[in-house]
């Protein structure tokens, strides 16, 4: 834990792809303890290649990611294990075990890697899903649900450790309005109230506008940020056009069709 | 449809003097109506080749996207020839229609046509896939290895309820087709081999001939292709959905490899399940012989001596040692096809025929190892 006043997570000069395909070149920034960042861009500009990179799921090509002051990148077997467990991260199709009810998909971490005795175990699962509103629907299975419970049950599984980061991808998608807010008020208490940073893939506008405290705007044909910060001094002051187009859609007369 | 065969579209085609063509359009222009009428319009428009063309859509009284798409077409064809067109009495509905498109913007691409390869390229590409393919499967077998033997090592990190759940799914719900199948193959063998033998009054040795093919082949063998069909090809499916719905990348990054999580709980329960299997097979498959030497009035304690004679139990043990290296490996080629399932509607499918088929070239590939190295060492 070398830097742990400040930034929880570090990218340095990350470039990703599959296979020969660069999606992503050179990316770097930082995220502080507690912040809110949102990956943002359109469809396809490789925001979730870099969560998965971000995550360890897939290997960069070249590059760094610290997680509380660990490369993420180059840590393996015990090493790896420690980070992981500061992580919790949730999928766009919410990955939630089909076969396990929400008490046990939120528990099974909680087994794997404590030695807390059943009933604290079952406690703190339920806390959890208390955390997102769910402590009702502990013993439903995850096809019983609605999507945006299962976007929530997915949260509460993610935090099933306390870990210190979040990635969610696309959480607000698909999503009713209500539900919407629910989960970026959700995302803002957690922030604000136990300091848990957020790393979040999403276009939606917003809900970027409400819940970030910063947001990179990724751009297809850069392959990097073309901008990164406040969402709403970047609305109303940015003079890049991409950047424009992204927040104001409708301003330019070619998009309005 | 009924809509279309009361109201028609028409088209006349006239040249003034100046050259220029004038298309008069009438009626209901939809894609029910306008095939004729695209072709002939067209038709007029090459062989008139003309500097102007003026299309009188005054008589129009309905016009959809397919109508929009003719004089769209007309335009496009107007204007690659650097030549004039023109829509005049368009109603304003559909000429609001006509202004949601671009005309020079419409001509589609060109599919992406995969480079076609010469018979060397060919063989070459198939030839590293399958190499790609094969070290792959050497790679998982070996990490697979390792997770056995660390899963052997420290037995209370391996998942036993789902281990059990699996060996019950593999193993004993399979029960009923080993049986069915075993005592049929033993019936099927039993009147093969009699027809012949009881030619030279041999039928007694119908016995010796079914208890040696079961205990020592037919046994393993059967056994795991249908272990493949049944339950390779659900490991396959169980892990290739949970590839697709990321639940293999939510494992991962809760620290839960999947290979300690969902494969070692799978191959346990098939290894274990395989040699139990292989033995209810080649039990009913006597069975079923037994039913032949029945029916040829051979008396049951002569086929039970027979067969105990004729086997050893080396031929048993032999058996059930391949029925348990057919059983990692099915297992095996099972979760690695599952957990290298691809994104879109067929992968899942796709990985499911991959698990099977590979499941029965590895067993063909097996059994031969297996009667080498018996062949050799006397067994």
């Amino acid at each position: 834990m070398a830097d742990q006043s400040k930034a929880m997570i570090r990218v340095e000069n990350l470039t990703a792809g599959y296979g020969d395909e660069v999606i992503i070149e050179d990316v770097s920034f930082e995220v502080a303890r507690g912040e809110v960042f949102v990956i943002a861009g359109s469809s396809g500009v490789g925001k979730s290649t870099l969560l998965k990179h971000m995550i360890g799921l897939h290997r960069p090509l070249s590059g760094k990611v610290f997680i509380g002051g660990e490369d993420m990148v180059a840590a393996e077997g015990e090493d790896r294990l420690r980070i992981l467990s500061q992580i919790g991260v949730t999928y766009q199709m919410d990955a939630l075990f089909g076969s396990m009810s929400l008490l046990e998909n939120v528990r099974l971490a909680l087994q794997e890697f404590t030695d807390l005795p059943t009933e604290a175990m079952e406690l703190i699962a339920v806390m959890k899903l208390q955390l997102v509103g769910l402590e009702a629907a502990a013993n439903m299975m995850p096809s019983e649900l609605s999507g945006g419970m299962r976007k929530r049950a997915a949260i509460a599984r993610a935090m099933a450790l306390d870990p210190q980061v979040l990635f969610l991808d696309e959480p607000w998608r698909g999503l009713d309005p209500i539900t919407t807010a629910g989960l970026e008020d959700l995302i803002l208490r957690l922030a604000h109230n136990l300091e848990i940073t957020f790393v979040i893939v999403s276009h939606e506008l917003s809900s970027i506008l409400t819940a970030a405290d910063r947001v990179g705007l990724l751009d297809a044909e850069l392959k990097n940020f073309v901008a990164v910060g406040d969402p709403r001094q970047l609305k109303e002051s940015s003079a890049d056009a991409r950047v424009q187009r992204f927040f104001n859609p409708r301003s330019k007369p070619d998009a309005a069709a | 449809m009924a809509t279309s065969a009361e109201q028609q579209a028409d088209v006349s085609t006239a040249v003034s003097e100046d050259g220029v063509l004038t298309l008069t359009l009438s009626g209901r222009l939809d894609a029910h109506t306008i095939g004729r009428l695209w072709r002939s319009a067209t038709l007029a428009l090459d062989r008139t080749r003309p500097e102007k063309v003026v299309v009188d859509a005054s008589g129009v009284d309905y016009c959809d996207g397919a109508g929009v798409g003719l004089l769209l077409e007309l335009q496009r064809r107007q204007r690659s020839r650097g030549a004039r067109f023109d829509i005049r009495g368009l109603a304003s509905e559909f000429q609001a229609l006509l202004e949601q498109f671009d005309a020079g913007r419409l001509a589609a691409p060109r599919p992406r046509k995969r480079a076609r390869m010469g018979l060397v390229d060919e063989v070459g590409f198939g030839g590293t896939k399958l190499w790609a393919d094969f070290y792959r499967l050497v790679a998982f077998v070996g990490e697979m290895t390792l997770a056995l033997v660390r899963a052997v090592l420290h037995p209370r990190q391996v998942r036993w309820k789902d281990t059990f759940i699996m060996a019950e799914k593999v193993g004993v719900n399979a029960l009923p087709i080993i049986i069915l199948i075993g005592g049929l193959m033993g019936l099927i063998l039993g009147f093969q081999s009699a027809m012949t033998l009881r030619d030279f009054g041999a039928e007694v040795f119908v016995a010796n001939l079914i208890a040696v093919s079961l205990f020592r082949e037919l046994g393993p063998l059967i056994t795991a292709i249908i272990l493949t069909g049944r339950s390779g090809s659900a490991f396959a499916a169980e892990l290739g959905t949970m590839t697709v719905t990321e639940e293999i990348d939510a494992l991962t990054t809760m620290g839960l490899e999947p290979m300690r999580f969902l494969v070692v709980p799978r191959v346990i329960a098939a290894v274990v399940m395989m040699p139990f299997l292989t033995i209810f097979f080649n039990f009913f498959g006597l069975l079923g012989g037994g039913l032949v030497m029945a029916w040829l009035n051979v008396p049951p304690v002569t086929y039970v001596n027979q067969v105990i004679s004729a086997v050893d139990a080396t031929d048993l043990l032999g058996g059930l040692l391949k029925a348990f290296v057919l059983g990692i490996l099915v297992a095996a080629v099972g979760c690695l096809r599952g957990l290298q399932t691809t994104t879109g509607p067929t992968a899942v499918g796709d990985s499911t025929t991959g698990a099977v088929v590979s499941g029965i070239v590895l067993i063909a590939v097996a059994d031969a190892a297996f009667a080498i190295v018996y062949y050799s060492l006397g067994i």
